[in-house]
């Protein structure tokens, strides 16, 4: 229990062992875990920065979505335009064209009868002629001068 | 229990011989060492070596160094392992207790204090290891004493307080001049006739009362670091020599398996608890050694 040399060789042994955890143990120690520290927080700011620009990238496709949705809208409603007027136009060209086609059928149709009736009205006078022939031919009866009547109005 | 080939002892002389160290020291006729017949050889010889005390605090000391050196040599940064791992919780403990109480600025502190809670450890440790283990292997080796607990040496203890009181003193030179230690901190405090606005003539009464006041404040400083140490850890190997003894030597009569048991379990009530203390002992002291030095460190 008395204080003996014992005090003096703890102390030298402490002033040792101090030293060496000094120089060879605690610097290899700190330098790998401050290097990790360093590793991490630059992993970590790595991982904010990414997720910042994937923020940034988010609000870039919203406006690009956006910009591209508007755009395809206006061409859809351009198209919607154009086609109306396409129809419009074909109905409006249709319409000429059936009148054209009408008036000219009509027109047609109207000159067929009346180059019949011309002809007719030429045949008309020949017609007369052989009538009165066969009128002349057969003299005088009555009810064959009516039958011959009637012919020659039917005729007509 | 212990048992030499004459007999059981006496349960004065078992605790006895639990409580000596095996000593040497220099006689006029050579070496001395401590006998059976002579423990005390060596008593009241300044210059003799507790031997046993000597030898386990180096080879604890060295173990801690090889643990922590093999660790340190061969860290990863990534993917540690299991003892690795172990030692940077162990490293990152001691490094966030001195930055958070330490705010000078030295490179010695966080190694200091490293190897004292490990060190400190180590031997308190040696606690947990049954009494009489070592010491009747030590005999059957030839030696007649063996003190395994280094911390439950005064030696070992005043060992480390005086090393960590004379950094108290070498940082407070450094750091605040001979004046400013010796009688700026040392003879103005607690009583600053200064800012009591006392007369000048007064001034040297007040001065000697701070400074023999301050003076013991300072000098208990390594007297409690290393008595509150070595007083716990004392305690704790006597409860334990004492269990042994009471419940070892009835382990003789007809009852004896009985208290054997109840002995036993005593014995790990006690180690458990005594866990609590090898270790709270460390941390005191490691914490305590870098406030002192923090107070070393800092200026009024």
């Amino acid at each position: 229990m008395d204080i003996n040399s014992t005090l003096l060789g703890q102390m030298i042994a402490f002033g040792l062992f101090v030293w060496f955890c000094k120089v060879f143990v605690w610097p290899l120690i700190m330098e790998v875990i401050e290097e990790r520290q360093t590793m991490i927080a630059d992993g970590l700011a790595a991982a904010s920065k990414g997720s910042r620009a994937l923020e940034e990238a988010e609000q870039e496709r919203v406006v690009i979505v956006d910009a591209a949705r508007g755009q395809a809208r206006e061409i859809v409603d351009q198209a919607n335009g154009r086609g109306t007027s396409i129809v419009d136009e074909a109905r409006a060209t249709a319409e000429a064209e059936r009148e054209r086609i009408l008036a000219s059928a009509r027109a047609e149709v109207e000159q067929e009868v009346n180059r019949a009736r011309e002809e007719l009205r030429g045949q008309v006078g020949s017609i007369a002629i052989a009538g009165a022939e066969k009128i002349i031919a057969k003299e005088i009866d009555a009810s064959a001068h009516k039958e011959l009547l009637d012919n020659l109005a039917a005729q007509i | 229990m212990a048992s030499s080939a004459d007999g059981a002892k006496t349960a004065s002389q078992y605790i006895e011989h639990h409580l000596q160290n095996h000593q040497a020291c220099l006689g006029p006729e050579g070496v001395l060492w401590s006998t059976e017949a002579n423990p005390i050889a060596c008593s009241g010889n300044f210059w003799a070596l507790n031997i046993d005390s000597m030898f386990w605090t180096v080879v604890l000391g060295v173990t801690f160094c090889a643990l922590f050196l093999k660790v340190a040599k061969s860290m990863t940064l990534e993917n540690p392992g299991k003892l690795q791992a172990f030692v940077e919780v162990v490293y990152d403990f001691v490094a966030t207790s001195v930055r958070e109480t330490f705010h000078g600025d030295s490179k010695l502190i966080a190694p200091l204090a490293l190897t004292i809670v490990c060190w400190i450890f180590l031997m308190n440790l040696m606690d947990l290891v049954p009494v009489d283990l070592i010491p009747e292997i030590a005999i059957l080796l030839g030696i007649p004493y063996m003190k395994v607990v280094p911390s439950t040496d005064v030696n070992i203890t005043f060992g480390l307080s005086l090393s960590i009181f004379a950094l108290i003193l070498f940082y407070s030179f450094k750091n605040k001049g001979a004046g400013g230690f010796i009688v700026g901190e040392l003879m103005m405090n607690p009583l600053n006739p200064k800012e009591l606005g006392m007369p000048k003539v007064f001034w040297p009464f007040v001065m000697a009362f701070n400074f023999v006041l301050e003076l013991v404040a300072l000098l208990a400083k390594p007297l409690s670091l290393s008595l509150r140490l070595f007083g716990n850890m004392y305690a704790g190997e006597l409860m334990f020599i004492l269990i042994a003894l009471l419940f070892g030597s009835i382990l003789i009569s007809a009852i004896g398996p009985v208290f054997g048991v109840i002995g036993v379990i005593l014995h790990i009530a006690w180690a458990i608890f005594h866990i609590l203390v090898v270790t709270l002992q460390a941390y005191i002291f490691m914490m305590l050694t870098i406030v002192y030095l923090s107070q070393a460190h800092e200026s009024h």
